[in-house]
């Protein structure tokens, strides 16, 4: 099966400060990816390179056997590359259903059929009942929901969930962590930046893990978990042995 | 409130208009009046993209000093009918629009309105060392006579400047209620996550700016046949960009209605402290009144409203 993502040799600077890179990574249709990493290690440097919002300063990235590298942002979205915000970014004045009705404005979807489209969409996150409430009146799990559900309306082949289930409690990680398996058991590939060791774990089929812009560990969840430079940069290093 | 009903408002509201001047005598409440309605569409303009986008423009002088100019211009030229000189100033505000949009766009928040206050500045000082178009000590504009059907020059200018005041609103509502309006709204929020849905925000920001300045530049078109005489102090004047900025702030700038109540409200006032207490007095009104307002309603006229609506509701629902 050829990769729906394939990001070669991508770098990303900041003045002198090589924040990302160079990085190698694929990704297959319908897998589930986690990205883990310490703080300031890239991750969301990565996906911001991926979803558009920065110019990578090397390398490409191409999507679907499309070079992708020189589109801006908004085309990417359309093609399929969703993603969610680590600090929750809703359309503050609308109502929670006009956020949704934003990306449909640049889908080919018949007038008629957008309320009952993000309805639907409402319904598979469980913010049918808000469906009216100002952006600004949700709660924090709310928000993250509003956050994936935005995601959801351009049908993405690939979903980013950056940090989506920070600041949620065990109960509503459990709630986001079915959301995203039955999200992908319909097909979509999703890369999962989480701090929550066990919400990753469980959640994903592969594991990457960054530090300091590059690729230190990949494989198999437990194998990632176990990999000894992974627990220096999580854990550091006893002194004295 | 529907389009038919919009529509139906804005007629009468235009009929209302033209049958004025049969029936009151004074010329100087249409010369007072003129003001007024100059401002619904500067505020109405404004607030496409200061309100809608969130981008806050403090150059709108820019704007308007380059229709008043284009229109002058074009009577000095070709003595060309007011009609003209109208969409021409609407077209070259359009354009400034996007250039200016095109080189500031990119950058954000108070960077942005640093770069308009420039534009002022800019513009003023080539009108200054244009000739042609008067100098600083500004051009006489003997534009053609008014149609035999009105009652004087006066009376004429200020029907023209109530039908573009319909337009602008009508444009500005049209904008707000479609999809135009949600993505402005959209990058008004979060840019990043507007670009993140689909949204071009580069493009809609583009449009909002040349329209924004295509309304603000029409409503300087009729004033060197409203005032007779242009000069680059007033056509450029710092007060327009602060009252454009302070009436939709006033009003509220979530929705068209909001920047004409405050045009209404903050020139009436004007007006009327001009006359009664002194031309002076009418700045400090606006500078009292906008304090007021954003300490008690940040929000505006139409924040508190809802506000209101909702203690209201409130009350109904526990009682």
């Amino acid at each position: 099966m050829s990769a729906i993502v394939e990001i070669r040799g991508v770098e990303k600077r900041f003045g002198a400060i090589r924040a990302l890179g160079p990085v190698n990574l694929s990704l297959q249709p319908g897998e589930r990816l986690g990205l883990i990493g310490p703080n300031g290690s890239g991750k969301t440097t990565l996906i911001n390179c991926l979803s558009g919002l920065f110019a990578a300063n090397a390398g490409t990235i191409v999507f679907e056997g499309r070079d992708i590298t020189q589109e801006p942002a908004h085309v990417r979205a359309r093609m399929g590359i969703a993603r969610s915000f680590q600090i929750p970014r809703p359309f503050t004045g609308m109502s929670v259903i006009e956020n949704l009705l934003v990306p449909m404005d640049y889908l080919p979807i018949e007038a008629g059929a957008r309320e009952g489209r993000a309805m639907e969409i409402l319904s598979s996150v469980g913010l049918a009942g808000r469906r009216d409430a100002p952006a600004e009146a949700l709660s924090q799990l709310e928000l993250r929901k509003l956050e994936l559900a935005r995601a959801l309306v351009i049908e993405p082949k690939v979903l980013v969930a950056d940090e989506a289930m920070a600041g949620l409690s065990e109960g509503e990680i459990n709630d986001v962590l079915a959301l995203l398996m039955r999200l992908n058991e319909r097909g979509v590939a999703i890369i999962m930046i989480e701090h929550i060791m066990h919400a990753v774990m469980r959640f994903s089929q592969r594991v990457v893990c960054l530090e300091t812009g590059r690729i230190i560990a990949e494989g198999l969840p437990q194998a990632v978990a176990q990999d000894k430079h992974v627990q220096k940069v999580y854990f550091g290093e006893r002194a004295g042995r | 409130m529907s389009w038919r009903n919009f529509l139906l408002v804005a007629l009468l509201v235009a009929a209302a208009g033209m049958v004025l001047p049969r029936v009151l005598e004074n010329p100087y409440y249409f010369f007072a009046g003129y003001v007024v309605l100059q401002y619904v569409v500067i505020a109405t303009g404004w607030n496409i993209l200061g309100g809608y986008a969130g981008y806050t423009n403090f150059g709108t002088s820019a704007f308007f000093g380059a229709g008043v100019y284009t229109a002058a211009f074009l009577i000095k030229a070709f003595e060309a009918p007011l009609l003209v000189q109208v969409l021409a100033a609407a077209g070259i505000g359009m354009l400034l629009g996007l250039v200016t949009g095109y080189l500031t766009l990119r950058i954000q928040g108070v960077y942005f309105a640093i770069a308009t206050v420039a534009l002022v500045v800019v513009l003023e000082t080539v009108v200054h060392n244009s000739d042609y178009l008067g100098g600083a000590s500004g051009l006489t504009t003997i534009a053609p006579p008014a149609p035999a059907w009105f009652a004087g020059p006066t009376q004429y200018v200020f029907c023209v400047m109530l039908v573009l005041a319909l337009v602008a609103v009508g444009i500005a509502r049209a904008i707000e209620h479609s999809w135009v309006g949600r993505s402005l709204r959209a990058i008004r929020a979060s840019e990043p996550a507007a670009e993140a849905c689909g949204v071009p925000t580069l493009r809609m920001k583009l449009a909002a700016c040349a329209i924004s300045g295509g309304v603000i530049a029409m409503a300087g078109a009729p004033y060197p046949y409203y005032a007779s005489h242009v000069d680059p102090l007033s056509a450029f004047s710092l007060t327009i960009g602060l009252n454009a900025l302070a009436m939709p702030l006033i009003g509220g700038t979530r929705s068209w209605i909001g920047p004409v109540l405050g045009a209404v409200l903050l020139a009436s006032v004007q007006q009327i402290t001009t006359v009664t207490i002194s031309s002076e007095f009418n700045i400090l009104a606006v500078g009292l009144m906008l304090i007021a307002f954003v300490v008690l309603a940040p929000e505006g006229i139409l924040g508190l409203v809802a506000e209101l609506r909702e203690r209201v509701g409130r009350r109904r629902a526990t009682t």
